[in-house]
């Protein structure tokens, strides 16, 4: 019983421990001292790593879920003769929800593992260390480029999920099955606000970039190094990503759209 | 020993240890200037560890760490980085910047810390890489280099800004003969020609000590010999001639810590 108690209090000091460190490395990297003109061009290449080349699957994933949404929209909404509506529910589901859920969780998954594994391995290479030793913070050349790519990224990210989305949606549902065009865009026109909706769902995009991308380069950075270790921080970063993402939409989602 | 108004690292009653395990107890330790130092031990024993107390990335738990009567442990961050510029570390793994071209790996402590044009890096890069011996592989990437070869390319980086120490950290280790002979010669003959102060952490005996002007013996952590390679032959102690003459057991055992070995095998298998 003793010992239960010993052990929960230790996991709960290292887990404390932990939250600390990621606050240090976040507070290090992005707040104290930065310094724009070096971090530029590293922040171009993160940019390209983290940014463009996600956009493939981002793109693919979001024409697919629009098409999805546009025929599960048809099929449900004809049965009541309102078929002409499912512009506005494609819209309103993906610039709402899916559109920052999914590019969060697919960005955890092609980005953010990709963040950690780097950075782990170049903790286990001694890369970091001899970046110290040369004088240089990797917090600042390594961390931070890479954080802030993440962060810009993924509202642009969302966006661009969101466009494909509808254009998806149109397809089916205009091209395929044959919904009068003018009333699905105009349907859409109408039911969607720019700051109720639009705004609501960037809102949430750079929530969750912040939140996926620190996750990412902290397991990175905090790893042990070895290739155990560095598996783990990299399998760590998916799930604490993910649940993190459901967890804060459903808080972010109750404070925007709870008292409409 | 003391080297009067010569010595350039001086450490001075440092005690660190990792959890509950004590790495070092106490030591003192004093680095001549322009000399080669070795410090040798058996593995586990924190030689690596030292090196890292020297160069700031961890913190002795009590002691000072003088370099030029600075104490490194108590220097602030942008202190301790401008102290690091001073030094040049060569990691066991080399530790090269996988993402550059050995060019760049070379030029990068000197874009970082100077305002050299081009063309100046260029000829300092191209400088250091012909004392490695390495000049024509200056457009290679890190994954193409042999493992001594990316040794010899971090020995260039290493010494790019002409640091005042160099530190190589097990510079031998898994290296074939021919790699080792030539690091074995470049360390020393770098040394002489840019006089440069240099500690050597290794547990190779006859390359260390062929090169070394004064060697420290470490083990459990505390300095069990001390003195010139010549000296330490001479030491009447069973530890410092079993690590010395590489004998297999002596004061450090063989065997790790067993129960009886004969009761051990007659035990019913549980």
């Amino acid at each position: 019983m003793l010992d239960r108690i010993q052990r929960l209090g230790h996991r709960g000091l290292s887990r404390l421990a932990a939250y600390g460190r990621a606050g240090h490395i976040l507070f290090q990297s992005i707040v104290a001292r930065p310094e724009p003109a070096t971090m530029f061009p590293l922040l171009l290449k993160q940019l390209y790593f983290v940014g463009v080349l996600s956009l493939i699957i981002i793109v693919v994933s979001g024409a697919f879920i629009g098409m999805v949404l546009g025929l599960q929209g048809y099929t449900i909404l004809v049965d009541y003769g309102s078929e002409q509506a499912v512009g506005q529910m494609v819209a309103l589901s993906l610039v709402r929800e899916l559109a920052p859920v999914v590019t969060a969780l697919l960005f955890a998954g092609r980005a953010g593992s990709a963040l950690t594994a780097e950075i782990g391995l170049m903790k286990a290479t001694e890369q970091l260390a001899s970046l110290e030793m040369i004088g240089v913070d990797p917090l600042r050349r390594v961390i931070a480029p890479r954080f802030w790519a993440g962060f810009i990224s993924m509202p642009l990210l969302t966006m661009i999920f969101a466009v494909v989305g509808v254009w998806g949606g149109a397809i089916v549902a205009v091209d395929w099955l044959g919904i009068y065009e003018g009333s699905f865009w105009a349907n859409m026109q109408h039911s969607v606000d720019f700051r109720d909706d639009v705004l609501n769902g960037v809102i949430k995009s750079i929530v969750f970039g912040f939140v996926v991308t620190w996750i990412a380069v902290f397991e990175g950075y905090d790893c042990v190094p070895t290739s155990e270790g560095i598996s783990q921080a990299t399998t760590r970063t998916v799930v604490y990503s993910s649940l993190a993402v459901l967890g804060l939409d459903f808080i972010l989602t109750a404070l925007m759209f709870g008292e409409l | 020993m003391d080297f009067p108004g010569n010595t350039i690292i001086d450490i001075r009653g440092m005690s660190f240890s990792r959890g509950s395990r004590t790495i070092f107890d106490d030591i003192n330790i004093k680095v001549p200037r322009g000399k080669v130092t070795a410090i040798m031990g058996p593995s586990g024993t924190g030689k690596t560890t030292l090196l890292k107390l020297i160069g700031g990335q961890l913190k002795p738990d009590s002691g000072e760490i003088l370099l030029e009567g600075k104490n490194i442990p108590r220097l602030s961050r942008s202190e301790l980085f401008l102290a690091r510029e001073r030094m040049g570390m060569l990691f066991q793994s080399g530790a090269l910047f996988t993402d550059m071209s050995v060019y760049d790996n070379v030029a990068f402590p000197i874009r970082v810390h100077t305002e050299l044009s081009e063309e100046m890096i260029r000829d300092v890069v191209l400088m250091k890489l012909n004392a490695v011996g390495l000049r024509g592989a200056a457009q290679l990437m890190p994954s193409e280099l042999s493992g001594g070869m990316a040794r010899r390319v971090a020995l260039a980086r290493a010494i790019a800004l002409d640091p005042d120490i160099v530190m190589y950290d097990e510079p031998f280790t898994g290296q074939d003969p021919i790699a080792m002979g030539v690091l074995v010669n470049l360390i020393r003959r770098l040394n002489q020609a840019l006089g440069h102060t240099s500690i050597i952490v290794s547990h190779d005996i006859q390359e260390t000590l062929g090169i070394a002007d004064y060697v420290y013996l470490v083990a459990d952590g505390r300095v069990i010999a001390e003195g010139t390679p010549q000296s330490l032959a001479e030491v009447d102690s069973d530890k410092v001639r079993q690590f010395i003459q590489g004998l297999p057991d002596g004061p450090v055992p063989f065997h790790y810590p067993a129960p009886d070995y004969l009761q051990e095998l007659l035990q019913e298998a549980r």
